[in-house]
């Protein structure tokens, strides 16, 4: 019988004592049905997690194996043991950091086909409303726009005459498409989970991911021909086509008039305003717009006037 | 016959060691077929510094040869290795140095701002590829991907050159060329050795974020003004 109940660490008998097993195996074997989501028609996010959550209990199940392991050497070589188990647990952990990619592969099961095709429904609102409407669960469209709009903005930057240092631009530019797409899709599945709509984390980053393809475009577009009417008008028509898609989306799952206004709402003024912003801020700015706007913007950004004998002449003409 | 003696002492002691014999044992004893190249391992231990040198750097310079030329080949997938990739990289970041941006205090982070691109970017798509499923592994990705800056660290030299002439519409005309044509001499030539490893409809989905990471890159190279 095992002695001192209370002490986990011996092993009084070969086969391993009753408490170490009830101690590690205990409460994983029930599987939380709650947590159970089954919103969409597509078994597809469900996979993933299911996947990742049956992972995590092979893990603990075999990381309670090893723990028990590991005492019995511990106490047979006295310091060298313990200097084992450290090394031991820190490259378990570093290798299931690596192994747990495989988490996200189901994510990555797309064909260019689809990606393509995706990324034109993306602009094209589906009016069916009353029934939920299938939301793709995939990671590589939205990330690759991301990245896109990312090497937009750069490419904003040369056209438009302005040097920036280089390391703030860049960190800039990639804090700003990441934090939008990673910040606003939180929030929106944050507000979503309070107002009880159906719709996961995953299906939210991919709704807003493959928003940002009508930023892209409009951006691309407005980069290269500067006419502040020609940029109104595909705010307009392409930013409100990618949101008009989205709040489609979202009203199909939400029920109720004030959470599907505060909903697709909030969706809809971050989403316009945000391209809003891009246009206006890594753009060539006019002249009396820069004045106004001088300091709120001068610090994050470090303007530095390319031409510096004309800024000084306007500066002098305006003085007097 | 005393060598001999001598040979067996060291297994005197084990003239006691007895084994059950209703225990069978059985097996197979096979001579590994590289034992006399493991003996050519062991005796580069005794070679001069110079030899293991310069063994190295012919071997990077093979692998640049084979981006100059890219066609489908394994040879850089074969014998991978990160010392032409690091070369490269404190190349393209010395010669970013000294841009009309930087003041006197941040030269640092702009060496660094290309470490992390590169490296950072090149573990993007390495994973990115791993994840669509292709079969190449973690650091030949990396190899590959470092080693096709090559054609754009060049193009950065051109520039630099170009630069000291002057930098009016002329020189920007010339940059730009010299940067377009490197930057799809790069991606051509990492799509060269990628392409075979992933599955043959998802070629696309590979190349692409390579498109954009020699794309930044570039951009990096083009915008880069000299300090006056």
């Amino acid at each position: 019988m095992s002695a001192g109940s209370g002490n986990r660490n011996t092993n009084t008998e070969p086969w391993g004592s009753f408490d170490d097993h009830l101690i590690q195996g205990g409460g994983s074997a029930v599987v939380d049905m709650e947590n159970m989501d089954d919103t969409s028609g597509s078994s597809f996010e469900d996979m993933g997690e299911m996947h990742q959550r049956r992972k995590e209990e092979e893990e603990w199940r075999r990381g309670g194996c090893h723990r028990g392991r590991q005492r019995e050497d511990g106490e047979f070589l006295g310091m060298k043991g313990l200097k084992g188990q450290l090394g031991r647990r820190w490259l378990m952990r570093a290798f299931n950091l690596y192994a747990n990619i495989d988490i996200l592969r189901p994510y990555f099961d797309v064909e260019p086909v689809q990606v393509r095709s995706r990324l034109v429904e993306s602009m094209i609102p589906v009016r069916m409303i009353n029934f939920p409407q299938k939301i793709a669960g995939e990671l590589y469209g939205p990330l690759m726009l991301v990245f896109t709009l990312v090497a937009i903005l750069l490419h904003g930057m040369k056209t438009s005459g302005t040097v920036i240092r280089e390391g703030t631009l860049m960190g800039t530019a990639i804090g700003t498409c990441f934090g939008y797409w990673l910040g606003v899709s939180s929030f929106i599945y944050f507000l979503a989970y309070l107002v009880n709509s159906q719709i996961t984390m995953l299906q939210t980053l991919s709704l807003l991911g493959y928003g940002l393809f009508g930023h892209c475009v409009v951006l691309l577009v407005t980069y290269n021909f500067d006419f502040h009417a020609l940029f109104y008008v595909l705010w307009l028509l392409l930013g409100g086509l990618s949101t008009l898609r989205m709040v489609a989306a979202l009203l199909s799952r939400t029920v109720g008039q004030t959470p599907r206004l505060l909903l697709c709402g909030t969706l809809s003024v971050l989403h316009m305003l945000f391209l809003l912003y891009l246009h206006f801020t890594y753009h060539k700015i006019v002249e009396g717009l820069l004045d106004s706007l001088e300091g709120p913007n001068l610090a994050p950004m470090q303007r530095v006037a390319r031409d510096v004998p004309d800024l000084i002449v306007n500066v002098t003409l305006r003085t007097r | 016959m005393a060598a001999a003696e001598d040979a067996s002492r060291p297994f005197a002691g084990l003239s006691d060691v007895s084994i059950s014999e209703d225990i069978p044992v059985e097996g197979d004893i096979s001579v590994p077929v590289g034992s006399t190249r493991r003996d050519d391992e062991f005796s580069t231990l005794d070679e001069p510094v110079k030899e293991t040198i310069l063994r190295d750097l012919r071997a990077v310079g093979n692998k640049f040869v084979h981006v100059l030329y890219p066609k489908r080949s394994t040879a850089l997938l074969r014998d991978w290795d990160l010392w032409g990739p690091l070369l490269l990289c404190v190349t393209l970041a010395l010669l970013l140095q000294g841009g009309a941006a930087d003041s006197d205090d941040q030269g640092g982070p702009q060496f660094a701002e290309v470490f992390v691109i590169v490296w950072f970017g090149s573990i993007i798509i390495t994973l990115n590829s791993k994840l669509l499923g292709g079969t190449i592994s973690f650091f030949q990705s990396l190899c590959v991907l470092g080693y096709c800056i090559m054609p754009l660290t060049a193009a950065m030299a051109v520039c630099r050159i170009v630069l000291v002439g002057g930098s009016g519409k002329v020189s920007f005309a010339v940059r730009l060329a010299v940067v377009t044509v490197s930057f799809g001499w790069s991606t051509f030539a990492s799509t060269a050795f990628l392409a075979d490893s992933q599955p043959p409809n998802r070629k696309a989905l590979v190349v692409y974020p390579v498109f954009l990471f020699y794309f930044v890159i570039g951009w990096m190279i083009l915008t880069f003004s000299p300090s006056q």
